[in-house]
């Protein structure tokens, strides 16, 4: 990586705070996951992204933080270009916030300790400084008087909202949501949603691969559809859910709301 | 079809479920194979205990006379513990010095229990074994503050059980720890040097590797160097005992999902931090149970250096018996006595590790 292509790279896309530019990335030899991702996001853009499972829309946020690698085209975010240097990595993750399907609270801490274990040990805070931050996150995500209790005493709505408290202790720039309802008992979606929408409208960059169509509808600027691994199509909620162009959504969209 | 029901208060269940009946009543004679195997069991303890009971309290003497033990009708001869105790428990080290080893055991068990409780977990504890074990050497091998010298062959009894089984413990235990996270390494040649290192450990007996240390080290080294044969042994069940204990771990960490590593890795945390706050927290409290197997095993196979000519617990009960024909009948006795010892040990740290498994698994309990 030279100084030179990230500068360029930064400047050409001055208010997109990610770009994909060409990216693809397989599995193994023959599983094309990623095929030709081409991708602008601005700034405090809301992104739905939806498709199919084995879609790719999992390994298309992954890479945003560098769980995955992509092999080819190039991956800027937030001005820092993505490969193996560790310390544009370790940047990168300083910026991008992330919420699992899977919450992957820490069992073993209590909520309050999941909280501040990255405040203290990464960004060095005292522990008393990072407690109140953590305290100002939990009351957001309106789950203060759980802090003490350890994440499997929670419900699922409950420990989900402490993962996205706990990735928004480190003040991200961007949030990437992977399927973050698609866990949880019915009646515990709305909840997790609502804490979302909130969070949406403080003007965050959001990444969502979700297939609630309400949280779509409510918040995001864009809706992106997959497909083995292709962008097919993207455009505003209401025109995709009223009006979906290519064939692949057409049929996904029968499928999702046909009952 | 139409139907509301207002709500139904809780009430008590109907059978009780506490108090000494349902105990009986759930335990001993649940159904028919259960009240099968109380009664059958229950026979047997009534026709042994009675006799044990007899042979070992009503019986027995303790007179230190072997002739008075020879006499028909006495039951077991305690008078053999008596008389061969301070043999049984310090072995050859020299008689009128006693009192060191035996200080020096003292303070040993006192340094175990402290490490034990939770609220000396601070920094000075590491401070205090340092400090503890140059006693405890001072003490057993002498040569200084006037103190006669005593050599390393000569330590023996229980003093040597414990230091053994300490040391290689407590060192086995962070060599453990690396092999086990270099066996889930991403880099090939860590991963391939920690895996022969627990294939080729656990491919030969303990025994063999004791006489190796013992025997066959001494054949390489160059010509005027020697290593203490207490040191070789050591060395010897430390790497033993830290392949076993090493896999038990692996286990533990392979059994951490992904998502963990994968939340800690997004929010910053380093390849080390990692493994320190979140996944050997949580891989070791799975395996408190096995840990605590492989640490009473270590304990209990200390009675294997026996062989290459160090005399613990073991060995010094074969010293204090088998070269003494008046006494050597009541060997019995001295097995006995040992035992107790053993077993008081690993029962204690059989329950200790059932309070750090309720302490490890707190975020558990609902």
């Amino acid at each position: 990586m030279t100084s030179t292509t990230t500068h360029t790279a930064a400047d050409k896309t001055a208010d997109n705070i990610i770009t994909f530019n060409k990216v693809n990335k397989w599995y193994g030899n023959n599983f094309h996951v990623l095929r030709d991702i081409d991708l602008q996001v601005k700034r405090g853009e809301k992104i739905v992204v939806c498709g199919p499972s084995g879609s790719g829309k999992s390994t298309l946020i992954r890479c945003i933080n560098r769980l995955e690698e992509h092999q080819e085209g190039d991956l800027i975010v937030d001005g820092i270009t993505l490969d193996d240097v560790v310390k544009a990595i370790d940047q990168v993750r300083q910026n991008v916030g992330m919420v699992f399907q899977q919450f992957n609270l820490f069992p073993h801490l209590t909520v309050l300790e999941n909280l501040t274990l990255s405040p203290m040990w990464v960004g060095k805070i005292p522990k008393k400084e990072a407690e109140e931050r953590a305290m100002k996150q939990l009351e957001r995500v309106r789950i203060a008087e759980q802090a003490h209790k350890y994440p499997l005493q929670l419900s699922g709505g409950q420990q989900q909202r402490v993962a996205i408290a706990r990735a928004l202790c480190l003040t991200p720039k961007i949030m990437l949501f992977d399927e973050p309802t698609s866990a949880l008992d019915p009646e515990m979606v709305s909840e997790v949603l609502d804490v979302m929408i909130e969070l949406a409208k403080q003007g965050i960059t959001m990444i969502c691969v979700t297939h609630e169509m309400g949280f779509a509808k409510a918040v995001a600027d864009r809706v992106i559809f997959m497909d083995q691994g292709q962008i097919v199509e993207q455009n505003t909620p209401d025109a995709f859910f009223n009006n979906p162009q290519h064939e692949r959504s057409k049929d996904f969209l029968s499928k999702i709301l046909g009952h | 079809m139409a139907y509301t029901q207002s709500s139904i208060e809780p009430r008590p269940a109907p059978v009780r479920t506490d108090g000494i009946v349902p105990w009986l009543r759930n335990n001993l004679f649940g159904d028919i194979p259960t009240t099968i195997a109380t009664v059958l069991l229950g026979g047997v303890l009534l026709w042994i205990l009675p006799q044990l009971i007899d042979w070992a309290i009503l019986r027995a003497t303790t007179v230190t006379n072997a002739e008075a033990c020879r006499a028909t009708g006495v039951g077991a001869c305690w008078g053999a513990v008596v008389e061969k105790h301070r043999l049984i428990l310090f072995g050859r080290y020299p008689f009128d010095q006693q009192w060191r080893p035996l200080l020096a055991t003292l303070l040993m068990v006192a340094m175990l229990v402290n490490s034990c409780i939770r609220t000396f977990w601070r920094p000075w504890l590491a401070a205090m074994w340092v400090v503890g074990l140059g006693v405890f050497f001072m003490l057993m091998y002498g040569n200084v503050l006037g103190l006669m010298k005593v050599e390393t062959d000569r330590w023996g009894g229980f003093p040597l059980t414990l230091l053994l089984s300490t040391l290689s413990i407590g060192m086995a235990f962070p060599i453990a720890l690396m092999v086990a996270l270099g066996r889930t390494s991403k880099l090939p040649a860590i991963r391939a040097f920690c895996t022969v290192y627990v294939e080729l450990i656990r491919g030969v007996p303990l025994i063999s590797v004791l006489f190796m240390a013992s025997f066959m080290l001494p054949l390489f080294m160059p010509q005027g160097w020697s290593i203490d044969v207490l040191i070789r042994v050591l060395v010897g069940m430390t790497l033993f005992s830290a392949a076993y204990m090493a896999e038990v771990m692996r286990g533990g960490l392979q059994a951490i999902p992904k998502g963990q590593v994968e939340a800690a890795a997004t929010l910053g945390l380093g390849y080390w931090q990692t493994q320190r706050k979140i996944v050997l927290p949580q891989a070791l409290a799975m395996v408190v149970p096995s840990l605590m197997n492989n640490f009473i095993a270590t304990f209990i196979d200390t009675s294997l250096v026996t062989i290459v000519s160090l005399y613990e617990l073991m060995g010094a009960h074969g010293l204090a018996f088998n070269s003494d024909a008046d006494w050597r009948p009541y060997k019995i006795e001295g097995y006995i006595f040992i035992a107790l010892i053993y077993f008081g040990f690993c029962f204690a740290m059989s329950r200790y590790s059932m309070w750090v498994e309720k302490q490890a698994n707190k975020g558990r309990v609902r």
